[in-house]
């Protein structure tokens, strides 16, 4: 039992705490809820003829995630489509962070093993495609990877392969682009646990009859799990919501949701669907960002 | 101590780095350890103590030489293929284990039936009296408790060496104390040879059944604590364990003759072929002080140095060499003497012992 004083002074800090995060709530009230807000309000609106909402409520916005009227009838039909795009976001977004792992652990390990002077120039290494437009790094990919592209020529030319290989707006190359533009976020987060890592324990594992693989599986990765999920955080939710890559490297063949949206605002002239689809990918990666949250505390109360 | 060897090192080197730069951490050590010995790599810090650890745990390959267990060459087997298990410095725990997970580590990578898994984990916290503490995680734990599981740990899985790698030096002092206890009360109950790296020396000699002194990659001397604490074979082993006295002078038949002329007898001593100086140790507590005149070396009481137990005089030879002498308190506190006084100086029997340089 806190004494009288001791109450009085948790109450009078718990004010001050208040007082003192003013600023941030006046802030986060704005830039955050504010926006937020007004995108569920337009999901409930009637869309206008030109764009833009008629202030008349209607749900058919967020019925229009999964279904979509039928022209001449009028009838609601279950929209393949959309489907389509949903899922191609879902498993190009889990793959994308699958394989940024596959890559980017063994670059992590690398780097937080070389000594401290040569560490720094990895990292920096690292860090340096964030200083080029995103526009304008996917446009590099998509001269890579285009028919008469370095990739076909370097194939070509080696005798590797007789015809070039058509990857440019398919899955592939979305799948190949967003790889490269979010491997930096799984790195740096890897690093930084496998740097907290101590190595003695890889020689105590050793020591205790356990084989590589074991060690790998039963040692290591456990204890740079945080590590590995923030990753994959990082990777996915950006992943999820991505616009340009698959604009640029998908060639508008291949939508994803980010494509999707933009669609609904723009030649769809469907805003209410365009705000509801807006919100989905939001509950989408609070959910995920949820289960990921669970997942961590459950395997790392350890200090 | 007659019992067969468990470790043979036989010409062991181990050289870091190429060509002219190349550091010899070991250079031709052979050695023998013992079944069910506790048995001491003393030295001081890069001696090649820790190395020759690592090498017989199998974190390092020998540039040279081989290691045997039980007569079977394991020097080109991997760490987790070797009977051999290793107490670390920094205890080296697994922080995403609890107490008991850490200690069945080694039995369930061995492939061990669960049952036997629980059973043994079970009996080894109990041997280091952490039952109570199994389902902790280790962080939660002190430094005496962690060193425990370290131990319990690293016997687990019955190997036929135990190695420990400073394992105390992060303890404080008490606890070190506690622990030296506990250690040789482990190895009594498992009969495990244990292999203990230390570069304390009071430690090695309270505990260990033979030590091995290194010094610059080379063993200096194997011997139990008071062979090597009574019979130094060289002048580093004499200074490294305990403090000592080192007199050069000619050996005569029974007598040591110093520069100044004096002489003080010494039983046994020959004379060497040549007349070459040879080099005599001799513990403080083991030098004897006499009345002017008696037969020894003159000396005067330079200065004297009260430490309750006893005193601690220094004299000077007439050539200005020290002597220091540790004597026991009499119950006054008043040694007797004073600076200035003029003694003799003599050793106690059988207590010089002449040591290569």
């Amino acid at each position: 039992m806190p004494s009288q004083a001791e109450a009085r002074a948790i109450t009078a800090s718990a004010r001050n705490g208040w007082l003192l995060s003013t600023p941030a709530l006046v802030i986060l009230s704005l830039a955050a809820v504010g926006p937020l807000l007004i995108v569920v309000i337009y999901s409930f609106l009637t869309p206008g003829q030109h764009g833009n909402v008629v202030w008349e409520f209607s749900t058919d916005g967020w019925t229009g995630i999964l279904w979509s009227k039928d022209i001449f009838t009028d009838e609601w039909m279950l929209a393949d489509a959309h489907l389509t795009i949903f899922w191609r976001s879902v498993s190009l977004s889990l793959m994308t962070t699958l394989f940024a792992f596959v890559v980017g652990f063994p670059t992590a390990w690398f780097i937080a093993t070389r000594p401290p002077k040569e560490r720094a120039l990895w990292l920096f290494l690292i860090t340096i495609p964030f200083w080029t437009n995103l526009l304008i790094r996917t446009y590099a990919i998509n001269e890579v990877l285009r028919k008469e592209g370095l990739m076909n020529t370097v194939l070509m030319g080696l005798g590797l392969t007789d015809a070039p290989i058509d990857v440019l707006y398919t899955q592939t190359a979305i799948f190949i682009g967003m790889t490269y533009v979010y491997l930096p976020l799984m790195v740096l987060p890897l690093f930084a646990a496998i740097d907290r890592f101590d190595m003695k324990l890889l020689e105590a594992a050793y020591d205790l009859y356990a084989s590589r693989w074991q060690v790998l599986r039963r040692i290591i990765l456990p204890i740079v799990k945080p590590g590995i999920i923030a990753g994959s955080i990082l990777v996915f939710v950006p992943s999820l919501g991505a616009y340009v890559t698959p604009r640029v490297l998908g060639g508008g063949k291949q939508m994803m949701i980010g494509n999707f949206i933009e669609l609904q605002f723009l030649q769809g002239k469907n805003w209410p669907l365009g705000a509801a689809l807006s919100m989905l990918l939001l509950l989408i990666v609070m959910a995920a960002l949820l289960v990921y949250v669970r997942y961590a505390n459950r395997g790392s109360s350890h200090g | 101590m007659t019992n067969p060897v468990t470790i043979s090192a036989r010409g062991v080197v181990k050289a870091f780095g190429q060509g002219p730069g190349a550091v010899r951490a070991l250079d031709d050590v052979s050695l023998d350890i013992r079944k069910g010995e506790f048995f001491t790599l003393l030295g001081p810090s890069g001696c090649g103590k820790t190395t020759l650890l690592r090498l017989i745990a199998g974190f390092e390959m020998p540039s040279g030489g081989t290691i045997l267990l039980d007569g079977a060459d394991i020097t080109d087997l991997p760490p987790n293929k070797r009977p051999v298990n290793t107490v670390f410095q920094s205890y080296a725990l697994f922080p995403h284990l609890t107490v008991a997970e850490n200690v069945a580590f080694g039995l369930q990578m061995l492939g061990k039936p669960a049952g036997e898994v629980r059973a043994t984990t079970e009996r080894m916290l109990a041997l280091v009296k952490l039952e109570a503490l199994a389902s902790r995680k280790t962080a939660q734990l002190s430094g005496g408790q962690q060193q425990r599981v370290a131990l319990a740990r690293a016997l687990a899985p019955q190997p036929k060496v135990l190695l420990l790698d400073e394992p105390l030096s992060a303890l404080d002092l008490k606890l070190r104390k506690e622990m030296q206890v506990e250690l040789k009360r482990l190895q009594h109950e498992t009969g495990i040879t244990f292999v203990f790296v230390t570069h304390d020396q009071e430690e090695a000699l309270t505990m260990s059944d033979r030590i091995a002194v290194m010094n610059a990659g080379k063993i200096q001397q194997v011997g139990t604590a008071k062979e090597v604490y009574t019979q130094p074979k060289n002048r580093f082993v004499a200074s490294f364990i305990g403090e000592t006295n080192f007199l050069t002078g000619t050996a005569r038949a029974g007598a040591l003759e110093l520069p100044t002329g004096d002489t003080i007898p010494v039983e046994g001593l020959k004379p060497v072929d040549g007349g070459k100086p040879v080099t005599v140790t001799v513990r403080p507590e083991q030098v004897r002080i006499g009345k002017p005149g008696v037969e020894g070396a003159k000396a005067k009481v330079a200065a004297l140095v009260y430490f309750g137990t006893d005193t601690h005089c220094h004299l000077h030879l007439r050539d200005g060499t020290e002597v220091v002498v540790r004597l026991q308190s009499p119950a006054s506190g008043d040694s007797g003497l004073a600076e200035g006084d003029e003694v003799s100086l003599g050793f106690a029997p059988g207590a010089a012992q002449v040591v290569e340089d």
